[in-house]
């Protein structure tokens, strides 16, 4: 077999056409992890790897044992040495479209140089290595005195035959500085003063001086809010908002403090529950509640607690793991030792966290400033003082609480001495109809007419009966609650009838002697000839008119009783009906009876005592315990039931209610956060068969970690493990994939791209540094400095590599387009934050308040119009907090700012390791149009104006220094020289444009300048935010 | 010599180093030297030498279609009280729905509660040769039922609206995969010169049942930015940010945009980096859009004739304007067109709901497939119209329907589809898709086979996966289309 020379010129052709592939690059022994591995990977680990259900033949070639052992058909598809006794080779080969490999169906297809490896692969004895990213940190020796950045860099460059570049100007090196580590651009004299200083450790002390900046912790946050998928509402369908904000304060805080990694992750994962968890902590936990949420009626639970723990789940992985854990939500992972199991068993350690799963979620817990805090405290003691004056014993009450127990003693008596007749026919004269209860009590409905007469027959009535009770009653369905069908609940009852009706015989009338009232009504009685809306009017014959009578207002929305006395007892003989008749001719505004009970009473005291309203059923049953009888239980229920109805105590109950209300209303404007509450009894999670959450038959699972993994082992013992036990595992010594995810996401930030290009997969499908002992190095190191992140950030961004120049040769260029090997610095435009940022700075508008409630820029109008549930109307922040970082706006998921996402800043619906770097044209709308850039090249125009030098070109000179930290060239110089003075005779010949141009947003230049001028600076300005060099870090 | 002879050499240099490092493509040459040359006015068409063309380029297959105009009637529409007749529920009125119909399936609001049958609230009638039987409400679709080729048997695996529409559009429930329309242009680029390649209008319905619609039912996810829909707004600017700022004229737009043109040049002349030829011709781009977008979207110079035939006025905001705004996108060469037309989430009264939507859209729908027609653009432009899932054949508090993804109704139109055609069917309640069910996968395959592209080969690398529309699922559904 001709195996060697073939590969060995597709090699050379590799190279001759200017591609440095990562593999191979010599003619080494192949290797597996970097040769292999991706290949089997991405061709055919979907049918012969890791997901046990979809194995094809019964070949796994994802494990040497497994790939060796003889397949379903006999043959092996490996024979180590052997390549044409190995099945495999023969199947790359073969011309039987039914046998070739891979099958056309997968649309995989491998070069001929592929082929050849995997051929000198078996010829070499076809040894596997664990995949890279799983294996022990492997720290490489470095030479004492050399940083060891430079030094692999270096030993890389050098195998490949390349040279270092040069050290950029001290001026570019200033701006990529501050664009780094603080998202902002340094100011001229900051460059001048760097530029000058040529003391040894000048650039170092630069750095330091950076890294101690509070800004610093704001540019590192950016990053981490968006694989943490940060944001200010839910997501879901309504999208609304939720207090979470202090959650991203606490990121910055951290950045800043240089909290160490591994407590950063352990408080973000189970700060809730640390021993004795601070505020601090308990915010940090608020992570559990960055996912997407749902407030939509008709969301299923099962369906959403599904969704709910895969997000999780995934977040882990992007977070920390750099691992695509997702896949395994609905099987085994195709490429990465993750199976369902571990995935659910993932998902288990979040089953503790206590929520809604559809619905409003939690307040959160405040997270006062400490001004706010000592308010709280003054609150709350004064609420306490009051309180316990209020319950505290009061001997000096016990009478009064004696005699009220008394009249409910009393009140019961009274109401049992009457009782309900059962109505047998009701009657209106009018439309109304009649609805007879259970409780013998009569709803009216339907048309209210403004007089009717009832009439309500018995068959039914105790002997010996001495008077008759009319109860108005009231009902949720009636006019303020009624009793009666009038708008404000009441009614006025003119006169009451009874009578005694037999078959065949003549009605009797019963006459009635007296008549009494719960309530008579005093108001609204002008003209009126009994002066009040009386009882006794009720019974008058209507002797003074008919349109008088019993009314009871102002206690609508209350029971009320009339009770009336016969002159004699009556009994109804065999075949006798009782008929009462209430008439209420008050004609007008529905002034009739919505809900009413007639009763009867055979009983002289119930005519005598006090006509009063039994007590509640809670109070009743205790007062009717003789006093000597009640235990303290039911003494201190009763006194509390008392004390807070008792009219005695109404001026301490409201100095109290007071200060509660004080306490509540100030609390309302005191920040809050969400937080992890545990709950004591975690939900049940089970593997769901292909993610369906409607099939309830998968096993359940315990949280358990994915040792597959990492060699990091589980806590001793058998108790259920927690998040605490996660997060521990996570930055455990012996978890590579945290550190090495970490670090590879800080290299971007600092060099473009990761050492690692995919940083949200480490796994199989992932890519194989170009420098794995360097990402090992930094790794370890990372680990070895107490996960000591700023220690990491200064020993990138002093390396020489950081400071070479970004620009590249035509021939570095051709062999590493994409500066993978790092023979350059990298350019790119920088993030959507800090093209605002940048812009706000240069203008001099720029609020450098650190953390705060999220703030809202200039956004066009109607861009919310498609949300609902309810519709929103967007208000800009007025005053300090319109000029405020990007990275403080407002985020709302299903419609982030419309400047931000037009540079890519991420929705954060998912966790995005990475940002794209488009270049679009909505870009070019944003920097031209966007108020807050006309606004901010507005206020560059008038910075220019008042503290430049007055010679134009000087003026010039001095605005472009402003915005890219040179000095213009003298042709660049001309065509800003030629834009200004077009737009200024344009300008000049248009006083009105000018007047509005400069008006654009809500900042006011300084009196006294000239609009035309100033408007024609503001376009030179506009020019200068607009250009590329100004939005991009070189 | 002046600065810009200077910058002009600067240029060519730069051009011909380009050329000699095979990187000629950037096209930055005509964009530049256009906007250097002619000062005064900047460069027609210059920006279209940054056009997208394609990672299916050639297309797989013969493309019978160009492009797509996607109508989502967003809410969910009844099916029942729409395209789907179904007497026998009729006959259920008001009785149990039977349990072997719903058990162990989806259900939204009407968990836990009593489920009864109730019947078509509105009469059908047939239409066309075809004969099909649709809604009396909609006698100007049924004027033109021999063009549509109609589907009974759609299903989709979402209940809830976000998650439903995020399926509809993208495949998956998973924010962040890329909508359908920017993997046709991702796959196929755009034709339209001044104008983006997916475009999104929306419309409000009167019955006030406007579900919220993310932004991400049109974004691009994982596919890189430029190819995400741009919502072009019926109020405002209709791009964010398309309108100069107050007082700055079009040629103080222009002189502010060629400098930082020439600038940009100048700077790329020194540091050559290739994203500085992309700004530039973005910047192009976007001055061009200032004009042709507000062009676009004024209908007022249409021809009195269109406007009845569409019954609607500019700038009114609702449907019928935005299916006549997709004719003059169609025929501007933007490839996917999307119209979200909202309120059809009938929980209550979907009698009159319906009576109302068939008012908003009937004739719109009509006119656009008739306008299409006799533009000769119907052949090759696939129009769509679909909610995000159906409603169930149970009432929801007497007089509604609840959300429903077992079985529903959609149609298609123009672009290959078979005219006339009645495909697929639910069961006699119109519960379940008994009859050649299809899912969103197997209708984005197909649509996709219209224009050309095989769904199991647009694909991009996304953590390892190769993600692709159709997901791991699809099947072609060739009895759809002629």
């Amino acid at each position: 077999m001709n195996v060697l020379p073939r590969s060995a010129r597709w090699i050379c052709a590799a190279l001759a056409s200017g591609h440095l592939a990562g593999s191979a690059a010599t003619l080494d022994k192949v290797e597996f992890n970097r040769d292999i591995r991706p290949l089997l990977s991405d061709i055919c680990f979907a049918c012969h790897g890791p997901d046990a259900q979809k194995v094809k033949g019964g070949l796994r070639l994802d494990k040497r044992e497994l790939a060796l052992k003889p397949a379903k058909s006999g043959k092996r598809a490996i024979v180590p040495g052997k390549p044409l006794e190995s099945e495999l080779v023969q199947r790359l080969h073969t011309t039987d479209p039914d046998d070739r490999m891979p099958p056309e169906e997968s649309h995989k297809t491998l070069t001929a140089g592929q082929k050849d490896l995997l051929q000198r692969w078996i010829v070499e004895g076809a040894e596997y290595q664990g995949h890279w990213a799983y294996q022990p940190l492997k720290r490489p020796a470095v030479p004492g005195g050399v940083p060891a950045i430079d030094f692999l860099v270096g030993q890389r460059l050098g195998s490949l035959g390349l040279q270092p570049s040069p050290e950029a100007d001290r001026r570019i090196l200033v701006r990529r500085l501050y664009l780094d580590l603080l998202g902002l651009p340094p100011k001229p004299e900051e460059v001048d003063a760097f530029v000058a200083d040529t003391s040894p450790n000048a650039y170092e002390r630069l750095v330091d001086r950076l890294l101690a900046s509070p800004h610093y912790g704001e540019r590192m946050a950016i990053g981490w809010l968006d694989v943490v998928r940060f944001s200010d509402t839910i997501g879901y369908h309504s999208d609304n908002p939720k207090n979470i904000w202090p959650y991203r304060d606490y990121v910055i805080r951290s950045f800043n403090s240089n909290k160490p990694f591994d407590q950063f992750t352990i408080e973000q994962i189970a700060g809730d529950l640390l021993p004795k968890a601070t505020l601090e902590q308990r915010v940090a936990s608020g992570f559990n509640h960055l996912l997407l949420t749902t407030e939509e009626g008709g969301a299923q639970e099962k369906d959403y607690e599904a969704r709910y723990l895969t997000d999780r789940v995934r977040a882990v992985g992007a977070v920390w793991l750099g691992q695509t854990v997702g896949c395994a939500q609905c099987h085994d992972h195709k490429f990465d030792p993750v199976s369902a199991r571990d995935f659910y068993s993932l998902g288990a350690f979040f089953a503790d966290i206590q929520e809604p799963i559809i619905g409003r979620r939690a307040d959160g817990e405040f997270v006062p400033t400490q001004e706010q805090a000592a308010h709280m405290r003054q609150n709350a003691e004064r609420e306490e003082s009051l309180r316990q004056q209020y319950e505290e014993p009061h001997p000096e009450w016990a009478s009064v609480h004696a005699a009220w127990v008394a009249d409910q003693v009393a009140a019961i008596a009274q109401t049992s001495r009457w009782q309900s007749l059962v109505p047998t026919e009701v009657k209106g004269t009018g439309e109304a109809t009649f609805k007879v209860r259970d409780d013998r009590s009569v709803l009216v409905g339907d048309k209210a007419p403004d007089k009717d007469t009832y009439r309500i027959r018995f068959e039914a009535a105790p002997a010996t009966m001495l008077g008759l009770q009319v109860e108005a009653l009231r009902d949720d369905s009636l006019p303020s609650k009624g009793p009666g069908r009038a708008g404000n609940g009441n009614f006025v009852l003119t006169e009451v009838v009874a009578r005694i009706e037999a078959p065949g015989k003549a009605p009797r009338t019963i006459p009635f002697t007296s008549a009494r009232a719960s309530i008579e009504q005093a108001a609204s009685a002008e003209g009126n000839p009994y002066g009040a809306w009386t009882a006794a009017s009720t019974i008058d014959g209507d002797a003074k008119g008919d349109g008088y009578g019993w009314a009871i207002l102002p206690e609508a929305g209350r029971p009320q009783r009339l009770q009336l006395g016969f002159r004699d007892p009556v009994t109804l003989a065999s075949g006798e009906t009782l008929v009462v008749e209430l008439q209420q001719n008050h004609g007008q505004g529905n002034h009739t009876l919505g809900c009413f009970r007639i009763g009867g009473t055979t009983d002289p005291e119930a005519l005598r005592s006090k006509v009063a309203f039994p007590p509640s059923k809670e109070i009743a049953d205790l007062v009717t315990i003789p006093d000597d009888k009640r235990d303290a239980a039911q003494r201190e229920k009763l006194f509390v039931i008392w004390r807070d109805m008792a009219p005695e105590l109404a001026d301490l109950r409201q100095r109290l209610a007071d200060a509660r209300k004080v306490k509540s209303d100030f609390e309302a404007t005191v920040p809050r956060s969400m937080v992890t509450e545990r709950n004591d009894k975690p939900r049940t999670v089970r593997i769901l068969p292909r993610g369906n959450f409607l099939v309830e038959t998968g096993d359940i699972v315990e949280p358990a970690l994915p040792v597959s993994l990492s060699a990091a082992t589980k806590p001793p013992g058998d108790r259920r493990l927690n998040r605490l036990d996660l997060a521990h595992w996570l930055v455990a010594p012996e978890n590579p994939l945290t550190s090495r995810v970490v670090v590879n996401r800080t290299w971007r930030q600092f060099f473009g791209s990761g050492l690692s290009k995919v940083l949200d997969d480490l796994g199989a499908q992932g890519e194989l540094p170009r420098n794995p002992a360097l990402l090992d190095w930094l790794a370890s190191e990372f680990q070895s400095s107490g996960w000591n992140l700023k220690h990491m950030v200064r020993l990138m961004v002093t390396s020489r590599t950081y400071r070479q120049v970004s620009t590249a040769s035509p021939e570095l260029l051709a062999k590493d387009p994409d500066n993978r090997e790092l023979a350059r610095q990298g350019r790119w435009r920088v993030e959507a934050e800090v093209v605002r940022d940048n812009a706000l700075s240069v203008a001099g508008l720029l609020v450098p308040v650190v953390g705060g409630p999220s703030v809202r820029p200039y956004q066009p109008d109607g861009y919310w119009e498609n949300l609902n549930f309810p519709q929103r109307g967007y208000d800009e922040s007025k005053g300090a907090d319109q000029y405020r970082r990007g990275l403080y706006t407002w985020w709302q998921r299903s419609y982030v700012h419309p400047s931000m996402l037009a540079f890519d800043a991420a929705t954060r619906e998912e966790c995005a390791a990475e940002r794209t770097r488009s270049n679009i044209p909505q870009q070019a709308l944003v920097l031209l149009n966007d108020p807050t850039y006309v606004e901010s090249a507005r206020a560059l125009a008038a910075r220019v104006l008042r503290e430049a030098p007055k010679d134009p070109d000087a003026r010039l000179r001095w605005a472009f220094r402003q915005t890219v930290s040179r000095s213009p060239l003298p042709d660049e110089l001309q065509t800003l020289r030629t834009l200004l003075d077009t737009q200024l005779r344009e300008y000049r010949a248009d006083p009105k444009a000018a007047a509005e141009f400069v008006k654009v947003g809500s900042w006011l230049p300084p009196e006294g300048l000239d609009a035309a001028e100033l408007a024609a600076w503001t376009d030179l300005a506009r020019a200068l935010l607009n250009l590329h060099e100004t939005v991009t870090r070189s | 010599m002046t600065p810009t002879t200077e910058l002009l050499r600067a240029l060519r240099q730069q051009q011909t180093r380009r050329v000699f490092l095979g990187r000629a493509s950037q096209g930055l040459g005509s964009v530049a030297l256009a906007s250097l040359v002619s000062p005064r006015l900047p460069i027609l068409g210059a920006a279209a030498s940054d056009r997208w063309t394609g990672v299916v380029n050639p297309p797989h297959f013969q493309p019978k279609a160009k492009r797509v105009i996607w109508m989502s009637m967003a809410g969910g529409p009844s099916h029942l009280e729409t395209w789907d007749h179904k007497p026998k529920l009729a006959e259920m009125h008001g009785k149990p729905m039977p349990e072997s119909f719903t058990k162990g399936k989806q259900i939204a609001q009407l968990q836990g509660q009593k489920l009864v049958c109730f019947g078509p609230q509105l009469k059908f009638q047939r239409f066309g040769k075809c004969g099909v039987e649709i809604c009396e409400l909609f006698p100007q679709i049924g004027s033109v039922a021999d063009e549509i080729c109609w589907i009974r048997s759609m299903t989709s695996e979402a209940i809830n609206h976000d998650p439903a529409h995020m399926f509809m559009n993208t495949g998956s429930q998973i924010a962040g995969r890329p909508s359908m329309g920017s993997w046709v242009v991702y796959g196929l680029g755009s034709e339209a010169e001044n104008l983006p390649g997916f475009v999104v209008l929306t419309s409000l319905g009167q019955g006030g049942q406007n579900q919220p619609i993310a932004a991400r039912q049109w974004a691009a996810g994982l596919l890189p930015t430029r190819f995400q829909g741009v919502h072009l707004r019926g109020k405002g600017d209709p791009v964010m940010y398309l309108g100069n700022p107050s007082g700055v004229t079009r040629e103080r737009q222009a002189n502010v945009v060629q400098a930082i043109n020439a600038l940009n040049a100048r700077h790329d002349a020194m540091v050559d980096d290739p994203e500085i030829a992309t700004r530039i011709a973005q910047y192009e781009m976007a001055f061009q859009m200032q004009a042709s977008v507000p062009e676009l979207m004024d209908t007022s110079k249409e021809p009195a004739s269109i406007r009845e035939l569409y019954g609607c006025s500019p700038g009114d905001g609702s449907f019928a304007s935005n299916c006549l705004l997709a004719r003059r996108l169609a025929e501007r060469g933007v490839r996917f067109i999307q119209l979200y037309h909202k309120d059809w989430d009938h929980h209550g009264g979907v009698k009159d709901g319906v009576q109302l939507k068939a008012k908003e859209i009937d004739r719109a729908c009509m006119a656009l497939i008739t306008d299409l027609r006799q533009r000769d653009m119907l052949k090759d432009t696939i129009v769509v119209w679909a909610g995000e899932f159906g409603r169930t054949p149970m009432s929801q508090g007497g007089d509604g329907r609840d959300h429903h993804n077992a079985g529903f109704s959609i149609w298609l139109t123009g672009g290959g589809m078979r005219g006339g055609l009645q495909y697929g069917a639910t069961d006699e309640l119109g519960y379940a898709a008994v009859e050649n069910p299809i899912d969103v996968h197997d209708l984005h395959a197909t649509m996709l086979r219209q224009l050309g592209i095989d769904h199991t080969r647009l694909t991009v690398k996304f953590q390892g996966l190769d993600v692709r529309l159709t997901g791991i699922a699809g099947r072609l559904i060739p009895e759809i289309v002629s």
